[in-house]
């Protein structure tokens, strides 16, 4: 009896561990910057060059900070969920133009419509560094405080929106400064 | 020809992404080789950022470069990575409670084996004795009759 049990067990487990194999996403890294302070920088905004915009001037506001790049492919396909979430009240999307070009970042805002209410460039990635950037696109969520209180790796999906962001920034607004 | 092209791809194939980068002394540099062939590269999950072409592998060694450059030592510079990448960034994890399966699993399963290498031999070994009892009890009883047999001639 127990020379059948044990292979079956065996089996039993090894079926458990792939299936949980099965519905991770291994290019979905944990952050670390999670419930942390927003990493600080100063960039250049990237439709007003000689202006600078850094997180301290977002204190007291919730904000999207969402990593987008024109020869991002996935940043096309979640660029219309944006625009749609930027028209929404109460939502602030501020751009991390990633190692791009900015004439061909400028262009892409005017082809494709411009869900941020503030882009900035950061043409050699030492922002993104600084934000464990390491796939275009992502999106962070910052709560008053100026606290990472989400991040999304991958294209952001109507579902997402729906599910995730909308909910969490609605309780974000709400909390105290 | 064809054969020495096919070399030269081969080759190829092994060497390292390289970028030129001057050091000022021999342990910057073996620093530099040492930490971007721990450090992992976030996009090509398999490689190290010494090895990878991607552009955020290229990023990152240029940020041990600069670090190096200033004098930061090699934990300050691992530091840093974990702090922005998290422990994921490194390919010797330290040892955690979340990373414990990850250390101590090589040795559960090792000992499992093990132990089941010498249930196996021990199992084994006394079936062989209970058959060579077995064996010998038989012999005996063909024995005891053919002796009971002549026995019974002889009357």
């Amino acid at each position: 009896m127990v020379k059948f049990l044990i292979p079956l067990v065996l089996f039993i487990i090894m079926a458990i561990f792939l299936a949980m194999g099965l519905h991770l996403n291994p290019s979905e890294i944990p952050s670390p910057l999670l419930n942390k302070q927003a990493p600080a920088f100063t960039a250049p905004k990237l439709l007003a060059p000689t202006e600078t915009l850094s997180p301290a001037d977002l204190k007291g506001k919730v904000w999207l900070f969402n990593v987008w790049a024109s020869w991002c492919v996935s940043c096309r396909a979640e660029h219309s969920v944006l625009n749609q979430l930027a028209q929404q009240p109460n939502i602030m999307v501020v751009g991390l133009n990633y190692k791009d070009n900015p004439e061909d970042a400028r262009g892409w805002l005017t082809a494709l419509g411009n869900p941020y209410a503030v882009s900035i460039t950061d043409q050699e990635g030492r922002v993104g560094l600084d934000w464990g950037v390491y796939g275009v696109p992502e999106t962070f969520v910052i709560d008053k405080k100026g606290i990472i209180r989400h991040k999304h790796t991958g294209p952001v999906t109507v579902q997402d929106v729906e599910n995730v962001l909308q909910p969490l920034v609605a309780q974000l607004q709400a909390e105290a400064e | 020809m064809k054969c020495l092209i096919f070399l030269v791809l081969l080759w190829v194939n092994t060497v390292y992404a390289i970028d030129a980068k001057q050091f000022t002394d021999q342990k910057q540099q073996a620093d530099y080789e040492s930490l971007t062939s721990e450090l992992r590269c976030l996009v090509c999950q398999n490689q190290t950022i010494a090895d990878s072409n991607a552009e955020l592998a290229a990023d990152l060694r240029r940020q041990v470069y600069e670090m190096l450059q200033q004098g930061q030592t090699r934990e300050e510079i691992i530091a840093f990575m974990t702090a922005r990448y998290g422990d994921f960034v490194l390919y010797k994890p330290p040892f955690k409670i979340k990373t414990s399966v990850l250390w101590l699993g090589p040795i559960v399963f090792l000992s499992i084996g093990l132990l089941m290498v010498f249930w196996l031999i021990r199992t084994k070994a006394q079936k062989k004795v209970e058959d060579e009892q077995e064996h010998g009890h038989q012999e005996k009883l063909v024995k005891i009759r053919r002796l009971l047999n002549e026995e019974e001639e002889r009357s």
